[in-house]
């Protein structure tokens, strides 16, 4: 099982985006880095020309570079920037809406995990029309983790699962960081970069439940499926995926990169990284068919819905 | 597959139905169309005591067909893989029960439909949250899709662009819960309950819903234990839903909607305007509402409509004040300074 880097979700400057992918490329232990705006089109610019250069550096690094689309595509920049993206020879793309299908008329191109493909019927009616890769829903438990790897490795196509970072909840029309502030999407001022990890959302008694990213909502808690690994491997799962969050994710990856390769134990591993992370919780509740925020203890102890 | 059924009227009244009792009350109040689903996942209301057994489907088909109604299957949730036979049973049990189109939004669903039955017609659930021409065509061209459910996202002048670049029909919400989430993208509520809104067809189910009372009088409304709202001796405690609670964030340290106020959506003023936009079919929402409810709202719309097509100004008053009392709104339909 090879590790990934997912796309920032956050509006992070251009430069904290530049610094943060020359040492990804330079000491990060993952395969495939994956580029881009996902969540809001207004934000691309700011990183649009620094993109080649991004590009160029991580690939004389070795890795594989995907560019990832947008997840809501409604506006005409939206619309545009899709087809732009679905027109590329390369680097690879990853789609995350429908309207990026349609512009790529069925050449090669990963599926993202906002694309919805939950079964083993639709994996094999997008592998049908190009697909080569599938990140599956963030929400899906193990059983159907396992049915989808089975069909995907059937059809020859890769398949790719979040163990860690912030679960992507959903997402929306409206800009909730702007709405936070008292403004709306179109005069926004960008106030989604003061929270590079995004806008903590509490309960009114207190408890710290979700995070604001833009038009994104996302868990609290981080994702992490160290203990999981393992299963997740001998399912057939052929990607693991880590969410960019604001600690030293060179850190985070190396916690990975050695619990797979079985120089950390699960539990050495998920300590180092609870210190890596410090103030924010572990969720696997999702994989264990559980509601999501839960921390599952023991493979088998509650694996079945 | 009722093959004779007459889409091609456009003001379609598209209205709910969550029981054999609610579908005869709308198809006698006037329905063009009422859509209804299985007891099971396979729909996005699936709702302790509501929904329909293949028997009842049936007997429901041939209540509305008698009546020249239309019955709209809802298959608009997304199979689990390992459990995509479900989907596809309720499928060819529609297909059996004579249903006049399924609404769909899983791909692996729309392709199977095509496949197994050509006759079938497709209606694109707005579950699928397809926003943009390029994706409402992406469906269209796949499997055959001949209406589109619009998102609750898009403005009039919006709606109307995109009526010229696609080949289908359009059908937008005119009336009941307004969802904030982009439909079929939220896993709000699996991450609290353990249960899904696109696997599970559940949404801030009842059965985790508790209310609390403090000691001076002050609720809390909470799903699985998380408190989504918290209200004062004197006010209403609301249902509740995770995107309409009132959370704290740094600047906001009062608590605050920090995505929507619990309001309902109400275009009734907007008919004429949807209509001149292109819009094929109006959607009533409420399958988990009474048959009262559905009598008095379907009935009120019925009757604008009529209106409307007949050239006459039709009574817009009457449908405002349906939702008199209650907090309601037009959402992103009249200005995008609601995104």
């Amino acid at each position: 099982m090879e590790l990934t880097l997912g796309p920032i979700a956050y509006h992070w400057s251009a430069e904290k985006k530049r610094d943060f992918y020359a040492r990804i490329a330079d000491e990060v232990p993952v395969g495939t880095v994956y580029l881009g705006e996902v969540i809001c089109s207004k934000r691309a610019p700011f990183f649009e020309r620094e993109l080649p250069e991004v590009i160029a550096r991580l690939e004389r690094a070795g890795k594989t570079v995907v560019l990832s689309s947008l997840a809501e595509v409604m506006l005409k920049r939206e619309r545009e920037a899709t087809a732009g993206l679905a027109s590329l020879e390369r680097p690879e793309i990853e789609i995350n809406n429908a309207s990026g299908l349609f512009a790529r008329r069925g050449r090669p191109h990963r599926i993202g995990p906002f694309l919805n493909a939950y079964n083993e019927a639709t994996i094999a009616w997008l592998a049908g029309q190009g697909a080569s890769h599938v990140c599956l829903p963030v929400e899906m438990p193990s059983e159907a983790i396992a049915a989808a790897s089975k069909a995907a490795g059937a059809l020859g196509i890769g398949v790719e699962v979040q163990v860690f970072g912030r679960a992507p909840l959903a997402v929306s029309a409206r800009c909730y960081h702007a709405r936070a502030h008292g403004r709306i999407k179109d005069n926004c001022q960008f106030v989604c970069e003061e929270d590079p990890d995004g806008m903590p959302l509490s309960t009114r008694d207190g408890g710290a439940i979700l995070r604001v990213n833009g038009i994104q909502t996302q868990s609290e808690s981080y994702v992490e499926l160290l203990d999981e690994l393992p299963a997740l491997q001998r399912m057939g799962v052929s990607h693991a995926r880590l969410m960019p969050q604001d600690v030293d994710m060179v850190a985070v990856a190396e916690v990975f990169a050695a619990c797979l390769a079985g120089h950390l134990e699960a539990g050495q591993a998920r300590d180092r990284l609870g210190g890596l992370c410090a103030g924010t919780g572990f969720s696997n509740g999702f994989y264990h068919g559980a509601a999501g925020y839960r921390r599952i203890e023991r493979i088998g102890a509650a694996a079945s819905s | 597959m009722n093959e004779t059924s007459d889409f091609s009227a456009a003001g379609e009244l598209v209205c709910p139905a969550g029981t054999p009792a609610a579908l005869r009350t709308a198809v006698d109040a006037g329905a063009d169309s009422v859509y209804c689903g299985f007891r099971n996942a396979t729909n996005a209301r699936n709702f302790p005591g509501l929904n329909f057994t293949a028997e009842e489907l049936e007997a429901s088909v041939a209540y509305a067909h008698a009546r020249g109604a239309r019955v709209l299957l809802a298959l608009n949730t997304y199979p689990p893989a390992g459990k995509v036979g479900l989907w596809r049973d309720a499928a060819d049990i529609g297909v059996r029960a004579g249903v006049d189109a399924f609404i769909v939004a899983d791909m692996g669903v729309a392709h199977y439909i095509a496949e197994t039955h050509p006759g079938a017609r497709l209606h694109l659930s707005v579950q699928a949250a397809a926003s943009s021409p390029e994706a409402i065509r992406y469906y269209c061209q796949h499997f055959g899709v001949r209406r589109v459910v619009l998102p609750r996202i898009l403005t009039i002048p919006e709606i109307r662009e995109i009526k010229r670049e696609i080949p289908c029909e359009i059908e937008t919400f005119v009336f009941g819960n307004h969802g904030l989430m982009v439909e079929g993208r939220c896993s709000l509520t699996n991450w609290l309950t353990g249960q899904s809104t696109n696997m599970d067809g559940v949404c801030s189910p009842a059965s985790d819903v508790t209310y609390e009372r403090e000691a001076d009088g002050s609720m809390r409304s909470c799903l699985a234990g998380f408190t989504i709202d918290a209200f004062g001796p004197e006010e209403n405690a609301g249902y509740p839903t995770i995107c309409k609670g009132r959370y704290v964030a740094p600047h906001r340290p009062e608590g605050y909607y920090a995505f929507e106020e619990p309001v309902s959506l109400n275009l009734g003023r907007l008919l004429p305007e949807l209509m001149a936009a292109g819009v094929h079919a109006f959607k009533i929402e409420g399958r988990q509402r009474s048959k009262s409810y559905v009598r008095s709202v379907v009935s009120n719309f019925r009757r604008a409509v009529d209106d409307i097509r007949a050239g006459a100004e039709p009574n817009l008053a009457d449908l405002v004040a349906l939702t008199e009392g209650q907090k309601e709104t037009q959402g992103a339909f009249k200005s995008k300074k609601w995104r």
